[in-house]
């Protein structure tokens, strides 16, 4: 693992919100075919630190590159992760007007230019990963939420990136649907996928981590990997908030 | 069927006053009313065909100022904000009276009346079509953008696919009041000439001297018109929401 490239190297980002500093100072290297687990209270930057990995946020100090390729505000740096780096949200984010197949193939077709029987079977084999191809005509609304985030998991596997993002994928999920998004999760980092979680499912993290990260306001508090973290945690930020978090 | 049972009440009060009125003139069972009766529908064709085309043109171009008034940049809005104040500003019937006489002294183009109506019925609508459409696409969630973006579509894919479809969904029954206001504003074209619904009724008025009877069968065609146009737009509504809720 550690003779492996970076895929993504952050150094010393920072971005505000208005008066609101949402990181500082941020440094953090993921290495290809890495799980990264990040967790934290609400407002510390974890989400912010994954949406500038897909310029879904622009950082306004520091350097980010993604792939080699350095994030800036010219639109070649845009186009060129394109494809690179998908990202699964907190609220899944279906096109409620197409069915799962077409939320599917869009992507594919119009952005890698697959034609449409490619794309189809692209999206058959991917859906059959997370393991629902049966539901591959019924509309977002039809679907459970589990299932709904499955599909949100097919449709940037399509894209065939090279890093997935999870933006708390299970936060709004009813308990019992947990567990199904994440053994598709543990699956695909059985795999080999480069992925960054932000999540408080500490089983997970535990089970699937390379490295844990936890932040508190704005800043990359505590990183190592789980069994070292969770054993003897060098901060006690870091102590109080898994003890919460166990304890709940 | 439910319709007629509405309009029916209607029918009656209007026959029972026939003290003052004089249906023959509009009386389908004699040679001269049958005769005045088809005289005034044969406006229906050019009221139609000018305020659907008007309103395809409306609608186009209500898209094209749209979508810069929901840029980040403070020029492009300006633009958008523009275009919609100053177009709504113009009352209709002044804009039909400027494109057909004025356009001419000022460009050289000569339009025809259909086509100065159509004009200026679009070039008014238009502005109003712009503020339905900006309003519905900002009714879509950002999380439709992130994750149109997140799979890496260009603007113009994440508008057609994405987006669009599901503002489009939204405004429907905005965008079936204006084909019913587009209707009733077309009968102001009647001023310049046109042959449409109001300009039949008119010069039927002058020959046979009954505006009553007249325009209460005026006032009826256009009822009929537009509780067609009423249920066609619910009709598309369910279609689209049997497919998404």
């Amino acid at each position: 693992m550690t003779d492996e490239p970076n895929l993504i190297e952050m150094r010393n980002v920072s971005k505000h919100f208005g008066d609101f500093q949402a990181l500082k100072d941020v440094s953090l290297d993921v290495k290809l075919g890495e799980r990264v687990v990040v967790c934290g209270p609400s407002g510390s930057g974890k989400s912010t630190l994954i949406r500038c990995i897909n310029r879904l946020e622009t950082h306004e100090a520091g350097d980010i590159k993604v792939d080699g390729v350095t994030l800036n505000d010219t639109q070649e740096s845009l186009y060129k992760i394109s494809g690179t780096v998908g990202m699964v949200f907190q609220q899944f984010n279906l096109f409620p007007h197409l069915t799962v197949l077409e939320n599917l193939t869009l992507g594919p077709r119009r952005v890698l230019g697959l034609s449409e029987v490619e794309a189809k079977k692209r999206a058959m084999l991917y859906l059959e990963r997370v393991q629902i191809p049966d539901q591959a005509d019924k509309f977002p609304r039809q679907l459970s939420g589990g299932q709904q985030q499955r599909v949100a998991i097919a449709r940037s596997l399509c894209m065939e990136p090279r890093i997935m993002l999870f933006d708390e994928p299970t936060s709004a999920l009813d308990p019992e649907m947990i567990a199904e998004v994440l053994d598709v999760m543990t699956e695909l980092a059985k795999s080999g996928m480069t992925m960054v979680v932000v999540t408080h499912e500490m089983g997970f993290a535990r089970r699937v981590a390379d490295k844990m990260v936890f932040m508190d306001k704005g800043e990359i508090v505590e990183i190592g990997a789980p069994e070292d973290v969770f054993t003897a945690p060098k901060s006690t930020r870091f102590a109080a908030f898994i003890k919460q978090i166990l304890n709940h | 069927m439910k319709r007629i049972i509405v309009l029916l009440p209607l029918f009656l009060l209007l026959a029972g006053c026939s003290g003052n009125w004089g249906w023959y003139v509009v009386d389908p069972s004699t040679t001269n009313g049958a005769n005045n009766l088809r005289f005034m529908m044969s406006g229906a064709y050019n009221t139609v065909l000018m305020s659907l085309t008007a309103i395809l043109i409306s609608i186009t171009v209500g898209l094209l100022v749209a979508l810069p008034g929901l840029s980040k940049k403070k020029r492009w809005r300006a633009v958008n904000r523009t275009y919609v104040e100053i177009v709504r500003a113009v009352p209709i019937l002044v804009l039909i009276l400027w494109v057909y006489y004025g356009l001419p002294q000022l460009s050289g183009i000569t339009l025809n009346v259909f086509w100065a109506g159509v004009l200026a019925l679009a070039l008014s609508d238009s502005a109003f079509q712009a503020e339905i459409f900006r309003a519905g696409i900002q009714s879509i969630g950002k999380g439709q953008y992130e994750a149109a973006q997140s799979i890496s579509l260009n603007y113009r894919d994440m508008m057609r696919f994405v987006i669009l479809p599901q503002a489009i969904r939204r405004i429907l029954p905005a965008l079936g009041n204006q084909l019913v206001y587009m209707l009733k504003m077309s009968s102001l074209v009647s001023v310049i000439g046109m042959q449409e619904l109001t300009r039949k009724a008119n010069e039927l008025v002058v020959s046979e001297y009954r505006p009553l009877e007249i325009y209460t069968i005026l006032v009826l065609e256009y009822l009929v018109l537009i509780l067609i146009v009423s249920a066609g737009v619910r009709w598309l509504e369910r279609r689209m929401n049997s497919s998404e809720a």
